[in-house]
């Protein structure tokens, strides 16, 4: 029924097949609409959060999903600003994935920002933040970059989907498709510009907190060095989880995609810039742990109470840091698909528990000596939104994959056999 | 900051006498219905209701017949160093350079939250739910206080209008300084010992300005930097203690007191 809009050269499975596994992300994505529409009508004591814990589940997974969105920012860096003159070697694996890159990005960020609109207590007056802006305030430079970086990811995203099979046979649309193409490394640059500071400045947001002796860090000028290993462990997480979609792409419809040699790439970068941010990371702890720490007349044990206890500082460095790492910067480890695979997973697990560290235990360290330890658990609506979130964003990758050439080598590595195709197809 | 010293401005602050606190919570009562706090439906949610003065009970951890009780009313601290100000990304919170007061703009925030989760006293409370006052307590609604709406963040503001009030009446009978007691919050006004004094820090004159000399004084949470204008005062050491966080041996009596328990 849909095959006038499937890409040319690559098959995809039929519409009957497609509709139930569409159903059940449609569904979630219900799922969230309905508590969105409760949090915004009866307002957020819907949720779990209270006077403690100000942020919540939300905010980790904005978090969380902004890191992880980063492998758009990065690989588009990478092929567009500098491939050419340095890694001329590497831009053909790294345009291979940049497409899906984009995609998972303008995922990420579009459903971070979706939820920061339903987060906020006053979401009709978000725009004060542009209108009445402290520029003092790391939160005023994370809405700034992530608003216009989304502006960017769309610029980027459209030639994309302006290479639908029909909307190609539309001359105007066609020609300005191209014309984004030819200037998109500009937008690369800019959005590379925008990450950086953005992805810094949610670290800075934490790390400013001088009333929180466990988020707060001294820095360089006004960049506390939560700042810069943000911004690296962003860069480090996101192209294994650019890796891990299209890993799972590929296991949902049984094709390759892209050639083994993208992964490997993707894989030793990742595996680099992690080494070095966990080498960072461990510094910034042991200065925090004598410095920020005694001063505030702490000891280190003071922060790790149960449930959020020290077993989440081993998980977070030790396991989910250092054997990612291991794993991902050693060629023998990674050239197995297995291990690969692992190393991307705990890689992003790891990071997805810095943000739910640097978020829920901040929070829920008391520090006034008489004052109480707290724990937090989200409601079904706090959930519904998070899931919701997901659904859409499987929706919005299995739309793009099924109707837009989001992978160039698909054709290559899966030619069309005129009898006997042995693919799945989906 | 030096300028703004030399411009004129006050620095008010206040003094809380914890051995003269009895806990009967008078304060946090006058501080709500002065400020039109509104009633949670739950109030025994005390995560979530609004308490601009939450008094907290703390005891020596002693058993009986040693144990000890006292009773730490907790206002916005109204920090010279304010945590929460520079975080605001609509900047709807603002220490006033004459006043020195910490400032809260109900229609301006977006009740991001970013605030409390700076601050490290829990002075700021977040409207869960939409603003109620009980049947007939709509009719006592201060007409000087806007009642905030659900979705944003409130705080104790030092009773900022009574100063305005105060003021107002000063400018009207040609005066352009306020006199000692002329501007006080409600919570020292409503105070049944006297437990707390309130003044210019920096007014040589007011009685807060040598209270804040003597060594029995000091201020909660110091060590982070936060400069907060609201000090406490006692003469037990089990309970200036409490007021920071310290290592092991670390904390030690001022002025070479010898510790009273």
């Amino acid at each position: 029924m849909d095959l006038a809009l499937i890409p040319n050269g690559v098959r995809r499975c039929s519409l009957k097949t497609f509709a139930p596994w569409m159903l059940l992300w449609l569904a979630l994505i219900a799922w969230g609409l309905v508590s969105a529409l409760l949090c915004l009508y009866k307002g957020l004591n819907q949720t779990n959060m209270n006077h403690y814990f100000a942020f919540g589940l939300w905010i980790v997974f904005d978090l969380s999903v902004i890191a992880l969105g980063a492998g758009a920012f990065f690989t588009g860096f990478l092929t567009h600003v500098i491939g050419k003159a340095f890694i001329p070697s590497c831009v053909e694996d790294l345009k291979a994935v940049i497409n899906a890159a984009v995609v998972i990005g303008f995922i990420c960020y579009s459903s971070a920002i979706a939820m920061l609109g339903v987060d906020i207590g006053q979401p009709i007056r978000g725009w004060f933040i542009f209108w009445h802006a402290n520029v003092h305030s790391m939160l005023t430079e994370v809405s700034f970059c992530i608003t216009v970086y989304l502006s960017v990811l769309t610029i980027e995203y459209l030639p994309i989907i302006f290479s639908n099979r029909k909307l190609k046979e539309i001359p105007e649309i066609d020609i300005f498709g191209n014309n984004l193409h030819h200037i998109v490394a500009l937008f690369a640059a800019a959005g590379a510009f925008l990450s950086f500071f953005h992805q810094g400045s949610l670290g800075g947001m934490y790390g400013v907190l001088f009333g929180r002796p466990f988020a707060f860090r001294e820095g360089l000028f006004i960049w506390p060095w939560t700042f810069f290993l943000f911004i690296l462990s962003a860069i480090a997480a996101g192209p294994s989880f650019t890796m891990l979609c299209i890993w799972i792409t590929q296991k949902v419809t049984g094709k390759e995609l892209v050639k083994r040699s993208s992964f490997a790439l993707l894989a030793k970068i990742s595996g680099w810039l992690l080494t070095t941010y966990i080498i960072l990371k461990i510094i910034d702890t042991i200065s925090w742990a004598y410095g920020v720490v005694p001063r505030a007349g702490l000891s280190f044990m003071d922060f790790y109470r149960e449930p959020y206890g020290l077993w989440l500082f081993i998980a977070e460095i030790g396991i989910f840091g250092i054997i990612p790492a291991i794993i991902l910067i050693t060629p023998r480890f990674r050239e197995k698909d297995g291990l690969l695979i692992i190393g991307a997973l705990m890689n992003v697990t790891g990071i997805v528990l810095n943000r739910f560290v640097f978020t829920i235990q901040t929070l829920a360290i008391p520090v006034m000596p008489f004052d109480k330890f707290m724990t937090y658990f989200p409601t079904w609506q706090e959930w519904g939104i998070a899931v919701g979130a997901l659904g859409y964003g499987i929706l919005l990758f299995s739309l793009s994959y099924r109707y837009l050439p989001l992978f160039p080598q698909e054709v290559e590595l899966n030619p069309i056999a005129v009898s006997g195709n042995t693919a799945k197809d989906f | 900051m030096k300028k703004e010293n030399s411009a004129g401005g006050t620095k008010y602050g206040m003094v809380i006498d914890l051995d003269k606190c009895t806990g009967c919570g008078v304060c946090t009562v006058a501080c709500a219905s002065e400020n039109n706090v509104s009633v949670l439906y739950d109030e025994s949610d005390k995560t979530r209701n609004i308490n601009w003065l939450q008094v907290y009970m703390v005891t020596n951890g002693k058993k009986f017949p040693e144990t000890q009780i006292a009773y730490i009313p907790r206002p916005c601290m109204q920090c010279d160093n304010p945590p929460c100000v520079p975080v605001c990304p609509a900047t709807a919170t603002d220490r006033d350079p004459n006043t020195r007061i910490v400032s809260q703009i109900y229609t301006r925030c977006i009740g991001c939250r970013y605030c409390m989760a700076a601050c490290p006293y829990h002075a700021r409370s977040f409207n869960w739910f939409d603003p109620s006052f009980p049947e007939g307590m709509d009719r006592y609604l201060s007409p000087e206080v806007s009642p905030r709406m659900r979705g944003v963040v409130e705080k104790c503001t030092f009773c900022h209008h009574r100063f305005m009030r105060a003021k107002a009446k000063a400018f009207s009978e040609g005066r352009r300084e306020l006199e000692e007691n002329e501007y006080i919050p409600a919570c020292v006004e409503g105070c049944p010992v006297k437990a707390i004094t309130f003044g210019d820090l920096d007014n040589p004159g007011h009685k807060v300005s040598k209270l804040i000399k003597s060594p029995d004084v000091f201020r909660l949470l110091k060590k982070l930097g936060t400069e907060p204008k609201v000090y406490y005062s006692t003469g037990k050491s089990w309970i200036r203690r409490m007021a920071d966080n310290s290592l092991e041996g670390e904390f030690k009596q001022p002025n070479g007191q010898k510790p009273r328990e």
